[in-house]
């Protein structure tokens, strides 16, 4: 096994406040893993500082792209970092409302294209050639998220539960060997729930997309994940697979706050 | 018509009359120092006050109830109106009837009129622009007269010092306003929003300052005159023959620019800069480098006003820095929003209306400031979004439908 993001002593202040207190975490190639931890714990946080939202302010971050050298992360603006192959979905959904469902996807091919202003004049043949890629490349994403009933919606316009997945679909067409997804379960009912766990397994073993995932949904995270990281006023307080988490008195604590067999 | 209504609508109107009281009612004669009470006045505010608030109640019932049809999944009205502007049937004998009024206005009207024509072609041409910035990249530009300012003092003073003309001037004008945008662009790439606006608007100060007191470059206030009018193989034009020669020239650069605009809105850099406005961070971290698109969007923008800039010179013959002040800008602005953000056919009808009306509109001109205030709130009011909403680009896929 070969890891794919290994992250080293990561600690990231804000002011006075220490949000992620020396974290370390390791992705293995294929594996989906999960991040949880109580509100406020610092799991957002360590998305936005491996994305380059937030500059940490101290820590190593490293990815193994499938072919090439390690990179280190550290530095990286969020569309270089998204270059390199890592791709995320926010907390609070940040789609772009105005944008139709087939554009929204259309967007993260960006990185992946090169057309420029010229080009967009003078529809010459071989941005002709790239737009219709982008087109055809964008709606192979909606057909296996199963969104193309929606393809010309405006991304607004679409039930909450459709627009969670629509923010996969449009991380999925960066064409990420890592995909960050941010409590990707929030809000949705339990059909819904039940079809992301399906969707989130077919991404892994179809696109060979390693998963890290951060969920409050118990039982998604039980099912889904290979190994659980739980983190606790941004330190580290266990790690294992997940029938080792569910026995750990550490995570047991911090969630329900004192001593369970008192 | 309930009891509350009435009620509601007499305090509106009450509430008016006292407002207007002093204005309206009050008439202090300095010259015999008399005061002149003009009540009838009063009660014709307090008439139409009242008679508008149930006007005003209706609209915001109709608008309201257009929402909630909307959000039962149903098309409402203004939706089919904007339907049929995409209609074949109605767009193509629109748009021949609208060419053959286009062709014949110069032949039909008089020079002022055409010339009031190019005014607002010019308008286009820079609403357009700045659509480009605000519009599409949601970066509110307060400055973007100093791009047209730019472009104009290039023709000038190329024209000036080296003989160059006008052919030559316009590319020279559009390349100098895009470096110009390029320059500008960058100390505030980290802005976004108001504080965006508020140095924008700045440095719009900044260009026109330099070139009021930077006699020895631009000959400050008295400004630079005898700039020539655009040539055409050496012919010599009469006033009339040249005036029409500028028209069909703006008339070229209007479609020229409403072209480019539309292949650009729907390009790889024209979904970037929509990215960039509805959602900055979800825009970076898919991938797109905001730098890069911000640029773009300001240097792409001010092109367009360099380029309106060198005609404008050779229009008027005369240029002084009291032509671009922030007034301008904001004109600029309002025929981007009035017209609609995002939309080529919403700025064309915004410049038109914002520059026709108030020439037209010569009898009030008293008013023209207070006319322009109310129609800019009964827009945002009713119609946020311009007279005519952003269309994007929708496709078809055989097997539609999961
Ligand atoms: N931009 C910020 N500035 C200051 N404090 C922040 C910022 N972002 C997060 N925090 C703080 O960091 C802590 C962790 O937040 P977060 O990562 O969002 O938690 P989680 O996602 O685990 O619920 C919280 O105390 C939060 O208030
Ligand atoms: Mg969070």
């Amino acid at each position: 096994m070969k890891p794919v993001l290994e992250v080293t002593k990561l600690t990231m202040d804000f002011g006075g406040l220490r949000a992620l207190d020396r974290l370390d975490l390791i992705v293995q190639e294929g594996e989906i893993v999960a991040l949880i931890g109580p509100n406020g714990a610092g799991k957002t946080t360590f998305f936005n500082c491996i994305t380059g939202i937030y500059p940490p302010t101290k820590g190593e971050m490293f990815v193994y792209p499938n072919e090439g050298h390690p990179v280190s992360l550290k530095g990286l603006k969020p569309n270089q970092v998204t270059e390199k192959g890592l791709a995320r979905t926010f907390q609070n959904i940040r789609l772009f409302p105005n944008m139709t469902v087939l554009e929204n996807v259309m967007i993260g091919r960006h990185c992946r294209t090169k057309s420029g202003i010229v080009g967009a004049v003078i529809k010459d043949k071989r941005t002709r050639a790239e737009e219709r890629k982008i087109v055809e490349d964008s709606y192979t994403i909606l057909e296996k998220i199963g969104l193309t009933r929606y393809v010309n919606e405006f991304a607004k316009n679409l039930p909450y539960g459709a627009q969670r997945r629509l923010e996969i679909a449009r991380a999925l067409s960066t064409e990420p060997f890592l995909l960050l997804l941010d409590e990707p379960a929030a809000g949705m009912n339990p059909q819904e729930t039940k079809a992301l766990d399906a969707l989130i397994l077919k991404i892994r073993s179809e696109e060979k997309i390693s998963i890290l995932l951060i969920e409050h949904d118990m039982k998604l995270v039980m099912s889904l994940s290979d190994r659980i990281f739980v983190v606790d006023y941004g330190k580290k307080i266990a790690q294992g697979t997940p029938k080792e988490i569910q026995n750990d008195p550490a995570v047991i604590k911090a969630y329900l706050g004192e001593d369970i067999d008192a | 018509m309930s009891f509350e209504q009435i009620k509601k609508s007499l305090l509106v109107s009450l509430w008016f009359m006292v407002l207007t009281f002093p204005i309206m009612v009050i008439r202090v004669n300095t010259i015999y120092h008399t005061v002149e009470w003009r009540w009838h006045r009063m009660f014709g505010v307090g008439i139409s006050v009242f008679v508008l608030s149930f006007l005003w109640r209706y609209l915001m019932g109709r608008k309201e109830a257009g929402l909630k049809r909307k959000d039962r999944g149903e098309a409402d009205i203004l939706s089919r109106s904007q339907k049929l502007l995409h209609e074949p049937r109605f767009t193509r004998p629109a748009v021949i009837m609208a060419g053959a009024f286009i062709i014949a206005f110069p032949f039909i009207f008089s020079i002022y009129q055409t010339n009031i024509m190019i005014t607002a072609l010019i308008y286009v041409v820079t609403g357009l622009g700045l659509n480009i910035v605000v519009g599409l990249a949601g970066l509110l530009d307060l400055g973007y007269v100093a791009f047209y300012a730019v472009g104009a003092y290039s023709y000038a003073l190329l024209n000036y010092h080296f003989g160059v003309g006008f052919w030559i001037a316009l590319p020279i004008g559009g390349g100098i306003g895009m470096l110009f945008g390029i320059l500008l662009g960058f100390p505030v790439l980290r802005l976004r929003g108001d504080y965006l606006a508020i140095v924008t608007l700045g440095f719009g100060e900044i260009i026109r300052l330099v070139l009021e007191n930077w006699n020895a470059f631009s000959f400050g206030p008295s400004g630079i005159a005898n700039i020539p009018r655009p040539g055409l193989f050496g012919v010599d034009f009469s006033l009339r023959e040249a005036t029409i020669y500028i028209y069909f020239l703006m008339i070229a650069l209007a479609l020229f620019t409403v072209f480019v605009v539309r292949r650009l809105q729907n390009s790889r850099i024209g979904r970037a800069w929509i990215a960039l406005r509805e959602d900055e961070t979800a825009c970076q971290a898919m991938g797109i480098d905001k730098t890069k698109t911000k640029l773009s969007a300001f240097a792409m923008g001010a092109t367009w006003a360099g380029m309106a800039g060198v005609v404008f010179a050779a229009k008027t013959t005369f240029i002084n820095p009291a032509s671009f002040t922030i007034w301008e800008s904001i004109i600029i602005l309002c025929v981007v929003v009035l017209g609609g953000m995002g939309s080529a056919i919403g700025v064309i009808i915004g410049a038109l209306v914002l520059i026709l009306l108030p020439e037209y509109l010569r009898a009030f001109s008293e008013y023209r400031m207070l006319l322009f205030g109310a129609i800019l709130v009964i827009m945002m009011v009713f119609r946020p979004g311009g007279v005519v909403s952003e269309v994007r680009q929708t496709y078809q896929f055989k097997g539609k439908g999961d």
